[in-house]
């Protein structure tokens, strides 16, 4: 058997990112709290904030500090 | 802010409110406004290094304390310069939050890869290779990992290619790059995200995924 990697459809989807629009890095830090408010109320953060959802699908930083800033408002709430 | 404050009034957008006047008023009220600021600002980075530690667990907790508080100073310049950004789109507190937690974040990134060699070049492919697949798939995968190889190869330019490898092959964090190719983390992912396009582009084409909207 071949030593060749394999490389699955699922994950080159995840090495080419989100297929939709996305907001930058910059447009993300301004609305992130926003976006995190929004979210922990129940309400549709991805209609009011289009682009951040696939951003944060594509850039891992940003997706850390989104997972940091929510699981810190929420613990306080 | 806390308790002193809050009390003035009840709602978030008071609170907010209540946090822009101390914070440009002149005097002891603005400065136990920022000391205070600091408080929050050190209580959120020390959030996020309670959430890294576990990767971290060779780093000395003295260490963590001192990228803590280095990341709530900065955090402090950085939320100060931009008080005027601020447009009540959210709570004050979950605004001023996000700085220290990227500041933290930053610094505990960076301190993790410390000393590690960032590499540039596709040294292994393996690391996004899938090997539960069935032995049916194989033809199939081949397929797929040559044209991702060719596509890196011929579409992307000699940056783009540095930058796609290191980020989304060698899964280097992007501010660590960004330090190394003193770059920044938004002009680094625009390079990412044009890459990817390109070679989006180039597969769907091929008809080996779907392609963009």
């Amino acid at each position: 058997m071949s030593d060749e990697p394999k490389v699955s459809t699922q994950s080159l989807e995840r090495l080419l990112g989100p297929r939709s629009e996305e907001v930058s890095c910059e447009q993300c830090f301004e609305t992130l709290d926003q976006f995190v408010e929004l979210e922990l109320a129940g309400e549709d953060a991805e209609t009011a904030l289009p682009g951040l959802p696939a951003h944060l699908e594509g850039c891992s930083a940003c997706r850390q500090d989104y997972e940091s800033l929510r699981a810190l408002v929420a613990e306080e709430s | 802010m806390d308790r002193a404050l809050r009390d003035r009034g009840g709602s978030a957008a008071d609170e907010s409110d209540a946090w822009l006047s101390a914070l440009r008023a002149e005097g002891p009220e603005r400065e136990r406004a920022e000391g205070e600021l600091h408080d929050l600002l050190l209580r959120a980075a020390r959030f996020e290094v309670g959430r890294r530690r576990a990767a971290l667990s060779y780093v000395r907790g003295e260490e963590l304390d001192d990228i803590a508080m280095q990341a709530a100073d900065d955090a402090m310049v950085a939320l100060l310069a931009k008080l005027d950004d601020f447009r009540g789109a959210s709570r004050f507190t979950t605004w001023a939050y996000k700085f220290a937690l990227l500041e933290a974040g930053v610094k505990l990134r960076r301190r993790a890869w410390q000393g590690r060699e960032v590499v540039l070049e596709p040294e292994s492919w393996s690391g996004f290779a899938d090997r539960s697949g069935s032995a049916q798939d194989e033809v199939e995968q081949a397929e797929l990992l040559e044209a991702l190889r060719e596509a890196v190869e011929k579409t992307l330019t000699p940056h783009q290619r540095q930058v796609f490898v290191a980020l989304a092959l060698n899964e280097v964090p992007i501010d660590v790059l960004a330090e190394r190719l003193d770059s920044t983390r938004g002009a680094l992912y625009k390079t990412l995200h044009d890459a990817r396009r390109k070679l989006r582009g180039e597969l769907a084409a091929a008809g080996l995924v779907e392609s963009g909207d």
